[in-house]
């Protein structure tokens, strides 16, 4: 895999920063947020900052930009120079005029990041008006040509769009268009493509190189996505709880890291090989769907409208003990077949048998017995168990339901606490007491308590960081060899689904593209789809977990990356 | 856009409907004999004749309430029993002061409430946002009629600035008006100022914590800018909810502010109706007020999507 190599040593140094220390607002000698950080970025140089979640990434970036919460956290100590002039105590007039100018941002997530009441174009503009002399109609002029330079088609029409009607990579161009119409000397980037898809990804990441090349500018680079860093970075900085405990151009880091801590991070990297196939179980189905159909919408009041087709025409089944994958693009269809077999939205048609009992078209509460045969696990941890009760009582609630008696349900709560690797003595916390990878192990462990015969795992790993996926990872495939469940796996992630599954079903806009073994699909795509999916995944040219090129990279016809 | 209003505005329909049912049968269902309610202890079996015949009580239910229905849609209320006559001209004659009223306080409590919440969202627990919040606790908890004599003491007693009681139309002269009407806004606004900022505290508590303030600031955006422009307009729904209910509120409930300060408005009306047992107002009455309720849910259900463009059904 190449690299970029490029040596910036002679380049200006565009941002500097020495020992910088950030704590707790008020409490100079609680342990520091981030402690002694050096940093040095270059003109037209790329720096990757990675590093799990809570390592102090985006702290680093708000410091930089003068944006820390004043409440909550302040420098301490340290120095922030950016092209020669100290920043790191500016008044706030005086970083108001620097930001947008020299030092530009983007964010995660461009959805929020940008405000849902105004146009585009008046937030790009906005930036011109508090910034410049331009008259309304220059301002407007510029906007434009650069919502062009950033390849948005139709310019004149988006700059009067409001975000919701816009793609998410639009509206990433649009937060990039922002940050750059000033031709900043920094560019700060967090997680600018996380929540993006990969394709979407692949076009945002080529964006910013393009824009860089163009202007010369700087680019931090934020992110925890390690194929992510090996296609952009020309140096990278690890960090770890506040520390940077790396630094190195992006050929050392990757072939020959020093530190525990990156081998660890670099290790924890799922590679897209698929794991070895397993032996074909020879049990009935657990469950068959065929057919299934899901429109939403449809009808209306005085225009009849068509409805979205989410899911056409879905057909396939899983044996006990084995695990089926289903692929795609938010938008794919996929979160919706998964509702559909655990019956929380009802399908339009089609048939869902599970245990032998066809049940997509059972009533509510004909449906009930059947309930804890199909049992889910939600992406976000945060949200899916209730904060206001005990985990005892979310590990109790459904046996109870069922008729187990209080007793034994607590007994098996305290086993199921073992079985997913958590004390027993735990049962009486709350969710807000456990770090974000042993709140999905609580929500396995709610699943699993149920005795399910089908496990559905929503984007079950995608929140997490990839040291964490990859013991969630474990304990799923744990929880499979010990109870024979059968697995359904939703997932966005190429390289998860290479993981976990014995079978994959790609989707693309509500139909399946694309249905067989993952080791024929990963590595022997046929549809088109299927390839671009591939492709599009960063770094895929590299394993990460061994410190060298991957040795069979997916031989895919005319395949550059 | 225009769709959805008139998808809206035909929704109120069976709303107002459902309404004059209930308005038709109050009376119908009373126990005992309508005519005998109208007419009152004193009437001889002949008067009670008279009035069947006259309220076409003779006829079956059914054809009683088209007959009413269709006076109703002409604009006809029926007679007041008290002062024979109209009761559409009567609440006309009411219906101004009380709404003029109604909107100087509504118009005082946002231009106080709005800036009062928004600062102290951004001086997030500072003494700002405590006094904003004190005031707020005060304003809910003092009754309007003790605020009533107290403004009335202070300024028509003491100082003489206005007069103590009385209502005088804008047509009048807007001096006369607002002299009159300033001390009654002022005593209703005192709630409405409270219920407001805090709505538009809280609302601005959760928009300000939203990525798009932050984006706001790292693009070099003055803080009031970020304030008014970014993020109140975001605010805005839940303010506005606050501020429709409130005036429909003001209106129905203007009765204990209208006898304070002796305003001939439709809350005396109403109490007047109500202790002479004057049914044909009472029933305009419970039409007018849901009326207006849904015409003002109705206007802010439009302004919603005015402000927030998300909004369209």
């Amino acid at each position: 895999m190449e690299f970029k190599s490029k040596d910036f040593t002679d380049s200006r140094r565009v941002l500097k920063i020495r020992k910088l220390k950030v704590g707790l607002t008020g409490r100079p000698n609680a342990a520091p947020v981030l402690n002694e950080i050096d940093l040095d970025i270059r003109a037209g140089e790329t720096h990757c900052l990675v590093g799990e979640s809570g390592s102090g990434k985006s702290v680093t970036s708000l410091a930089v930009m003068g944006l820390l919460p004043k409440d909550a956290l302040e420098i301490q100590g340290g120095l922030i120079d950016l092209e020669g002039v100290e920043i790191t105590y500016a008044k706030p007039s005086v970083m108001r005029a620097l930001r947008a100018r020299r030092i530009a941002m983007i964010f995660q997530e461009p959805m929020t990041a940008l405000n849902p009441v105004l146009r585009v174009g008046e937030q790009i503009e906005e930036v011109l008006n508090m910034h410049t002399d331009l008259s309304q109609a220059e301002a407007k002029k510029r906007t434009l040509d650069m919502m062009e330079q950033v390849h948005l088609p139709d310019v004149d029409r988006i700059y009067q769009a409001f975000p919701h009607q816009l793609s998410g990579g639009q509206r990433q161009r649009i937060m990039i268009a922002m940050a750059l119409i000033l031709d900043p000397d920094l560019l700060i980037a967090d997680e600018p493509t996380t929540a993006l898809d990969v394709t979407t990804q692949l076009q945002i990441l080529r964006l910013i190189a393009e824009m860089q090349e163009r202007h010369g500018t700087a680019v931090l680079f934020i992110t925890h996505d390690m194929g992510v860093v090996a296609e952009i970075a020309d140096t990278v900085s690890v960090m770890q709880k506040g520390r940077i405990v790396e630094r190195a151009p992006i050929r050392d880091l990757l072939t020959n890291p020093q530190e525990d801590y990156t081998k660890k991070l670099l290790m924890a990297v799922p590679n897209l090989a698929p794991r070895a196939a397993r032996a074909p179980a020879t049990a009935k189905d657990v469950i068959i769907v065929k057919g299934l159909d899901m429109t939403y919408g449809g009808g209306g009041f005085l225009r009849r409208s068509e409805g979205v087709k989410a899911a056409r025409d879905v057909n396939f089944t899983i044996k006990p003990g084995r695990t089926l994958g289903i692929v795609g693009e938010s938008g794919s269809g996929k979160s919706t077949v998964a509702r559909c077999i655990m019956r929380l939205i009802d399908p339009t048609a089609g048939k869902v048998s599970v245990a032998g009992t066809e049940i997509a078209q059972l009533s509510r509460r004909q449906l009930q017995p059947y309930r804890k045969h199909l049992q889910i696990v939600f992406q976000d941890p945060y949200r899916s168990l209730n904060p206001r009760w005990t985990v005892a009582r979310s590990l109790c609630e459904g046996p109870i339901n069922f008729g187990t008696s209080k007793e034994e349900a607590m007994d098996k709560a305290a086993e199921l606490m073992e079985l997913v690797d958590l004390p027993r003595d735990a049962l009486d916390r709350y969710p807000h007491q456990f770090s974000g990878g042993q709140r999905q192990r609580i929500a396995i462990a709610r699943a699993v308590a149920m005795k399910p015969d089908l496990l559905v795992a929503d984007e079950a790993v995608s929140a997490l960081d990839v040291s964490v996926q990859a013991q969630v990872l474990d304990l799923l495939d744990d929880i499979q060899d010990k109870f024979g469940v059968a697995m359904l796996f939703i997932t966005h992630d190429l390289r998860v689904a290479a993981q976990i599954c014995d079978e994959v079903l790609v989707m693309q806009k509500g139909l399946v593209v694309e249905h067989g073994p993952a080791d024929e699909v990963l590595s022997n795509p046929r549809h088109d789809y299927t390839r671009t999916l591939i492709e599009a995944a960063p770094g895929r040219h590299w394993d990460f977990a061994n410190f060298r090129a991957m040795e069979r990279v997916p031989a895919l016809k005319g395949a550059t990356a | 856009m225009f769709l959805y209003i008139l998808k809206r505005v035909l929704a109120t329909i069976p709303v107002m409907v459902i309404v004059a049912i209930f308005v038709f049968l109050l009376l119908r269902l009373t126990p005992g004999d309508p005519a005998a309610i109208l007419a009152g202890d004193a009437a001889t079996p002949a008067q009670l004749e008279r009035i069947r015949e006259r309220l076409g009580l003779n006829d079956p239910l059914l054809t009683q309430f088209i007959t009413w229905m269709g006076q109703l849609l002409r604009g006809d209320l029926g007679t007041s029993l008290l002062s024979n006559t109209s009761v559409a001209g009567m609440l006309a004659d009411r219906l101004g002061p009380t709404i003029n009223i109604a909107l100087m306080t509504i118009v005082i409590s946002v231009v106080m409430a709005v800036p009062m919440g928004v600062i102290a969202a951004w001086r997030h627990r500072t003494w700002v946002d405590f006094l904003v919040m004190s005031f707020s606790v005060l304003g809910f908890s003092v009754p309007v009629f003790v605020i009533g004599y107290i403004l009335i003491q202070i300024f028509a007693i003491d100082l003489r600035w206005v007069p103590v009681q009385g209502y005088k139309s804008p047509a009048d002269g807007f001096g006369a008006f607002f002299s009159r009407a300033i001390l009654p806004s002022l005593t209703l606004a005192t709630i409405y100022i409270a219920l407001i900022a805090r709505m538009t505290r809280a609302s601005m508590l959760e928009v300000l914590g939203e990525d798009y303030i932050r984006t706001a600031r790292a693009k070099g955006v003055r803080e009031n800018v970020v304030l008014f422009r970014h993020a109140l307009r975001n605010a805005a729904v839940p303010i506005l909810t606050i501020i429709g209910t409130g005036f429909a509120l003001l209106i129905s409930g203007v009765v204990v502010t209208e006898s304070v300060f002796n305003i001939p408005g439709i809350g005396r009306l109403t109490v007047d109706a109500i202790l002479a047992r004057d049914y044909p107002v009472i029933q305009a009455m419970i039409l007018l007020t849901a009326g207006i309720y849904v015409f003002v849910n109705l206007l802010v259900d439009i302004s919603y999507s005015f402000f927030d463009p998300r909004i369209r059904y």
